[in-house]
C-alpha cells in the first residue's frame, strides 16, 4: 500500500503541511543518491520525488536537463532507480517515494513488470509527465492494482471542466504546476494559484501539492499557506550541481533546513 | 476500419499517435483540433490555402519523365514528383502555409519552428514574414554548423533562429526546445511543426496539408501515361512528405507504397536513422511511434548525412502502415544516397535534396528488378543547394 495518504492524513492532525523535494536519481554519482534521499528526510522531506533520467526530459528546463545528462554519464536507468529505492527502504519504512519521469523508460520495461517491481522496491507513487490520464487508460489501473498512486498534474492552463477528469484518474496527491513554462522558472504570483487551487479543490479532494519557481525559505512559505505540499526541483539540483566536491550532501541539508523553516512557518 | 479514416478522435493510428504531453500543452491541443476541425470545413479557409498554394507556392508541381536516369538504372520508367520546385525549394511549404493561415485565424502573432536541415526553418520564416508573425526556429547546433545558408535566409527572411545545444545537437533537441517554447508562450504562440509527427492533432494536421502532393499526382499520372504508377518511393525522416503521396495512394491497392529511412553508414553499424527499419515501438515528442531507443528506453543518437533525416522518430501514421503491411519501409545508407545524387545531377540537370536522393538511390536499386514499361514515382522532395557544402566535403573538397 502507498505511504501517501497516510503521510498527508498525519500532517494534517500536526496541522503541518509536506515538503517534497526533488533529486534526479544519479545525479551526482551513482552512490550518493541513497545517502541524498536520507539527508533529505532528516533535515525535514516528508516525501521524496525521485527524478528517473531521460535522454529527452521536454518538460524540464536546462537545470534538470544538466542533471538527467549527469545521471545518464554514470549510466543510471530505470532499474537502477528501482534498485535505489529498494537500498533506501533497507533502513527508512515510512517516508514515500514517487517515482517522477518520462513515459519511455517504462513503456519500455512494460507497465505490469514496472509496476511489479516499483511495488516490491517500495515505491509509492508515480509521475509520468508525458501521460495525461486519457492516455493512461490501463495505465493508472496497473499502478493502482500494485499499490502505486498515479499521480497527475494540474496547470494554470487546465480548464476548470478538466479538473475533475483528471481527479478522477489520479491518486495520492494533485501535482499543481504553478506556472507555465519548465521546471526552473521563475516569476511565482502566489495569488494567481490561489485562486486556481479554489477551483481544483472544489472537484478534487486529494491533497494539492504545488511546484515550480520554489526557491527559498519565503517563496516555500508563501505556498504552504495555500496548499497542502510544497514541492522543490530546480533550486536543489542546483544546489548539487554547483556544491564543491564532497560538500554536495552537506549544501543539500542546509538548504533543505531552510525550506522546512519556511513550510512551517506557514503553520504557525 | 478503412486505413484512410485514421486516426480516431483522440488522435491514435492503431496503437500509434496519440497524446503524450505534460498537462499545460493540454488545452492548446485541444483548442488546435477544435480550430482545425471548423478550418477544415469552413469553403473560405480552404479556399485561400489553395490560392496560396497555386500563386504562392506555384501549384500544382509538374511531374517529370527522367529518361536518362530510366535509362542509365536499366528497367522501370522513373517519374519524379517535381516538390523542389514549390517556393523555398521543397515540400514543406505545403504545411506551413496551411499552419500560418490556422494561426491567423487563432489570433496568434507569434510563430515558433523546428528545423532540422533548414527547409522547415526557411518554410516558416517564409509564410511568418508573408503574413506578418514574430518568427522563433529552433534549430540544432551542428545542423546550424552544416546547414549556414538555411540559416543565413532564415534570418533574411526576419526570423530569429536559435541554436540548440542540448543532447545529440539535431533535430530531436530542436524539437525538445520548440516544446519548451511552447509550453512557456503557449497564449501567445503558434507552434508551426513541420513533419507529420508529434502529439494529436499534428500528425494529421500535417498530413492533411501535404496530401495535396498526391492528389495531384493521382490526376498528373493518368494524363502522362494513362495509369497509376506501379510503385511510388519517397524518403522518410519525420515523413511528411512521403505521407504526403502515400495517403492519396492508399486506397490504389496495386500501387506498392515504399518509405526510404536513412541507413547512415549502415543498419548493421547501428550508425543510422531508421526507426521503422531497425527500431522498436515507444513514446517521444508526444506521440507513440517506432523509435531508435536503447534497452532502457533513453533514444540514441542518430547518424546520417542528411540533416532532414537525422530523427530518431517517425511520424506515427507510418508505423501503422508498416505493421498494416500497406507500405514498406526499406534504409538507404549514406553513399548509395550520395551516388544517387550525382547520378541526378548529371543525368537529368537536377541538384536533388540528400534527403531525397535517399528516395532516388531506392529507385536505383528496384528498377533493374521491374520491367521497362513499369512505373516509378519518386517524391522528389526538395531541391539541393542547402547541401552543396555537405557533398562537397564527401567528396573531400573544400569550397
Amino acid at each position: 500500500m502507498s505511504r501517501i495518504g497516510p503521510t498527508f492524513t498525519a500532517l494534517k492532525a500536526q496541522n503541518r503541511k509536506a515538503l517534497i523535494p526533488f533529486i534526479t536519481a544519479g545525479d551526482p554519482g551513482k552512490g550518493l543518491t541513497v545517502p541524498l534521499m536520507h539527508t533529505l528526510v532528516e533535515a525535514g522531506a516528508d516525501i521524496i520525488e525521485l527524478g528517473v533520467p531521460f535522454s529527452d526530459p521536454m518538460a524540464d528546463g536546462p537545470v534538470i536537463q544538466r542533471a538527467s545528462e549527469r545521471a545518464l554519464a554514470n549510466k543510471v536507468g530505470l532499474k537502477d532507480v528501482l534498485a535505489m529505492t529498494a537500498e533506501f527502504r533497507k533502513t527508512n519504512t515510512t517516508t514515500p517515494v514517487v517515482l517522477m519521469g518520462y513515459a519511455n523508460p517504462v513503456e519500455r520495461m512494460g507497465y505490469e513488470a514496472f509496476a511489479q517491481a516499483a511495488s516490491a522496491a517500495g515505491v509509492d507513487g508515480v509521475l509520468t509527465v508525458d501521460i495525461p490520464p486519457e492516455e493512461s487508460v490501463g495505465v493508472a489501473d496497473v499502478f493502482k492494482a500494485h499499490g502505486l498512486d498515479p499521480i497527475f498534474l494540474l496547470s494554470p492552463t487546465t480548464p476548470e471542466s478538466r479538473i475533475e477528469q483528471v481527479a478522477a484518474a489520479a491518486g495520492g496527491f494533485i501535482y499543481y504546476v504553478s506556472l507555465k513554462g519548465v521546471t526552473g522558472s521563475a516569476n511565482l504570483d502566489t495569488e494567481e494559484v490561489a485562486k486556481k487551487l479554489a477551483l481544483v479543490r472544489k472537484h478534487c479532494s486529494l491533497p494539492v501539492g504545488v511546484g515550480f519557481g520554489i526557491r527559498d525559505a519565503a517563496t516555500a512559505e508563501a505556498v504552504a499557506r495555500i496548499a497542502d505540499a510544497v514541492v522543490v526541483g530546480s533550486r536543489i539540483v542546483n544546489e548539487i550541481e554547483t556544491a564543491p566536491e564532497g560538500e554536495c550532501v552537506k549544501r543539500v541539508q542546509a538548504l533543505l533546513q531552510d525550506l522546512r523553516r519556511g513550510v512551517d512557518a506557514a503553520s504557525k | 476500419m478503412k486505413l484512410t479514416d485514421l486516426p480516431d478522435s483522440r488522435g491514435h493510428f492503431g496503437p500509434y499517435g496519440g497524446i503524450f504531453v505534460a498537462e499545460t500543452l493540454m488545452a492548446a491541443l485541444d483548442e488546435l483540433r477544435a480550430e482545425y476541425d471548423k478550418a477544415r470545413q469552413d469553403l473560405a479557409f480552404m479556399a485561400e490555402y489553395e490560392y496560396e498554394l497555386k500563386h504562392y507556392v506555384g501549384r500544382p508541381s509538374p511531374v517529370y519523365h527522367a529518361r536518362r536516369l530510366s535509362e542509365a538504372y536499366g528497367g522501370a520508367q522513373i517519374y519524379l514528383k517535381r516538390e523542389d520546385l514549390n517556393h523555398t525549394g521543397a515540400h514543406k511549404i505545403n504545411n506551413t502555409i496551411g499552419q500560418a493561415l490556422l494561426a491567423r485565424r487563432m489570433g496568434k502573432k507569434r510563430v515558433i519552428a523546428e528545423t532540422g536541415a533548414g527547409q522547415h526553418g526557411v518554410a516558416s520564416a517564409t509564410v511568418a514574414a508573408r503574413y506578418g508573425m514574430e518568427c522563433v526556429v529552433y534549430m540544432g547546433a551542428e545542423d546550424v554548423a552544416r546547414q549556414a545558408p538555411n540559416v543565413f535566409r532564415m534570418k533574411l527572411l526576419g526570423a530569429t533562429v536559435v541554436p540548440v545545444s542540448s543532447g545529440s545537437k539535431t533535430l530531436k533537441d530542436a524539437l525538445n526546445e520548440a516544446m519548451r517554447d511552447w509550453v512557456t508562450n503557449v497564449e501567445s504562440t503558434f507552434y508551426i511543426l513541420g513533419t507529420a509527427a508529434g502529439p494529436h492533432p499534428y500528425p494529421m494536421l500535417v498530413r492533411d496539408f501535404q496530401c495535396v502532393i498526391g492528389r495531384e499526382c493521382i490526376q498528373q499520372m493518368p494524363e502522362l501515361i494513362g495509369r497509376q504508377p506501379d510503385a511510388v518511393v519517397a524518403c522518410v525522416g519525420g515523413g511528411s512528405n512521403a505521407i504526403g503521396i502515400f495517403h492519396p495512394y492508399i486506397p490504389y491497392e496495386n500501387v506498392r507504397l515504399i518509405g526510404v529511412e536513412a541507413g547512415g553508414s549502415g543498419v548493421d553499424s547501428g550508425k543510422h536513422a531508421a526507426p521503422l527499419t531497425a527500431g522498436t515501438p515507444g513514446i517521444l515528442h508526444g506521440f507513440r511511434s517506432y523509435l531508435m531507443q536503447d534497452e532502457n528506453g533513453q533514444i540514441i543518437e542518430t547518424h546520417s548525412v542528411s540533416a532532414g533525416l537525422d530523427y530518431p522518430g517517425v511520424g506515427p501514421e507510418h508505423s501503422y502502415l508498416k505493421d498494416a503491411g500497406r507500405a514498406e519501409y526499406v534504409a538507404i545508407n549514406d553513399d548509395e544516397a550520395l551516388a544517387a545524387f550525382h547520378d541526378l545531377c548529371r543525368l537529368e540537370g537536377i541538384i536533388p535534396a540528400l534527403e531525397s536522393s535517399h528516395a532516388v538511390a531506392q529507385a536505383k536499386k528496384l528498377a533493374p528488378t521491374m520491367k521497362k514499361d513499369q512505373i516509378i514515382l519518386v517524391n522528389l522532395s526538395g531541391r539541393g543547394d542547402k547541401d552543396i557544402n555537405t557533398v562537397a566535403k564527401a567528396s573531400g573538397i573544400t569550397l
